[in-house]
């Protein structure tokens, strides 16, 4: 890319950088200052002491999910202005050269990067199958785009640091490679609705890929981006927070060594298929698993759970349904799930030595 | 005659781009109808990977995102004739 692309072009550029940086500036200040607000609040204001469970709890609610709301808030704006870079059927060209393999990390990670919403999960499926993209490629995107969105990345941020927000990274791209060279090695062609080989797109839009935006609109697309997911999300987020407060100050140390600690083996198969019926977001379900862990859960179980609430979902099996018979979709729960759990084993294992 | 699809599933995305383009067009004098593409068969066929899709007159002009009101406007002002 040259370099005046990335400059501000023009007047009005430079006045959304400015106001840009205005409100980062603003952002930094208040998300530096929650904590001494927190405790003015809960034990000076309020009264309460950091020594009962109610004044731990209500602290601990009071820092926190205004710090996770700015974080969202900070996060996704930039997470949407990268996005704005991305280019689905530049992407495709991309994968499309490649064969298995190299084609599994590009689309997974490419899973990973992009906003996943499950009703534009099909026509990327038919998209990619269309450009002749073995099926095996096509599912390591399908896999680590849920498992792996921008709202689970930074809750896990906020809530446990970077290194394991980048460890879920990591993770999660790693099994959208694995369940995807293995599905791929499968033969499954026959399980997916014909219709999908039969369509033929006559379309303009491939050729109107890599529209030039100018700084503003990548801007506004952001502040946009962050706005939806807040209004999405915030709900959760509090309630989430409620229950993981809750536990925080009301259940014992150590209360979950037993059942969810790393001795326990059996632990990680059972989170993960506990996970499978349930669907919440990763903005409600990540407090909780966050407040376990305080609580003498292993940190691969725990993970292990939320991979398999957020990746495989009851309403995610309807949609693709629409594309794959259900014999692929048996088989795809089973090797993602499998996937998830060897994650957990892994993860247990690493913390385990550590 | 101003031909406009939605294409989509039925996702709120979708839901708010029709709702979109009717308030886009509320004051506008020319002849339109809005039809919803919902089959996946049918939306894969103009191409788009990501949902919803606008299409004029059979040209997609947008797809994946909700655009605003007075581009809607613009590309109405394009495609119309």
């Amino acid at each position: 890319m040259r370099l005046n692309s990335m400059l501000p072009a023009n007047h009005s550029d430079r006045r959304a950088f400015l106001m840009v940086a205005v409100v980062a500036v603003v952002w930094w200040i208040a998300y530096n200052n929650l904590q001494p607000l927190a405790d003015g609040l809960t034990y000076g204001l309020l009264g309460l002491s950091p020594q009962t469970p109610l004044g731990t709890a209500l602290n601990f609610f009071v820092y926190d999910v205004p710090k996770l709301l700015l974080l969202l808030g900070g996060m996704i704006f930039i997470i949407t202005v990268l996005q704005t870079f991305v280019d689905t059927h530049r992407v495709r060209a991309l994968v499309e050269k490649r064969g298995e393999g190299v084609g599994n990390v590009m689309a997974s990670m490419f899973g990973a990067l992009t906003p996943f919403c499950s009703c534009s999960s099909v026509p990327l499926f038919i998209g990619f199958v269309q450009a002749g993209i073995p099926l095996g490629i096509t599912f390591s995107f399908l896999i680590t785009s849920p498992i792996m969105n921008e709202v689970a990345f930074v809750m896990l941020w906020g809530l446990f640091g970077w290194e394991i927000a980048v460890l879920y990274l990591i993770s999660g791209v790693t099994i959208g490679v694995v369940a995807g060279l293995v599905l791929g090695r499968l033969k499954l062609e026959r399980y997916v609705e014909p219709f999908v080989y039969e369509v033929k797109s006559k379309g303009n839009a491939p050729a109107m890929a890599g529209e030039k935006l100018s700084w503003t609109e990548r801007f506004e697309r952001g502040a946009e981006g962050a706005r939806e997911i807040i209004g999405k999300v915030w709900l959760f987020v509090i309630i989430g927070i409620a229950i993981g407060a809750f536990i925080h100050g009301f259940v014992p140390e150590d209360a979950l060594t037993g059942i969810m600690g790393e001795g326990a083996w059996w632990s990680v198969p059972i989170s993960v298929l506990l996970g499978i019926p349930l669907y919440s977001n990763a903005a409600g379900v990540i407090p909780i698993v966050s407040a376990l862990l305080d609580k003498g859960a292993a940190l691969g179980t725990a993970l292990a759970f939320m991979m398999s609430v957020v990746a495989l979902s009851l309403p995610e099996m309807i949609i693709l349904r629409r594309i794959l018979k259900p014999q692929l979709i048996a088989i795809f729960v089973a090797v993602v799930a499998v996937s998830i759990t060897l994650t957990g084993y892994l993860f247990n294992l690493i913390t385990g030595f550590v | 005659m101003l031909t406009i699809k939605i294409l989509g599933s039925g996702c709120q995305n979708c839901k708010r781009l029709e709702q979109e383009v009717r308030d886009a067009l509320t004051d506008s004098p020319i002849t339109y109808e809005i039809i919803k593409v919902t089959d996946y068969a049918d939306i894969a066929v103009y191409g788009i990977m990501s949902t919803p899709g606008l299409v004029m007159n059979e040209t997609v002009v947008s797809f994946g995102r909700i655009p605003k009101r007075q581009q809607i406007l613009n590309w109405v002002n394009e495609y119309q004739s």
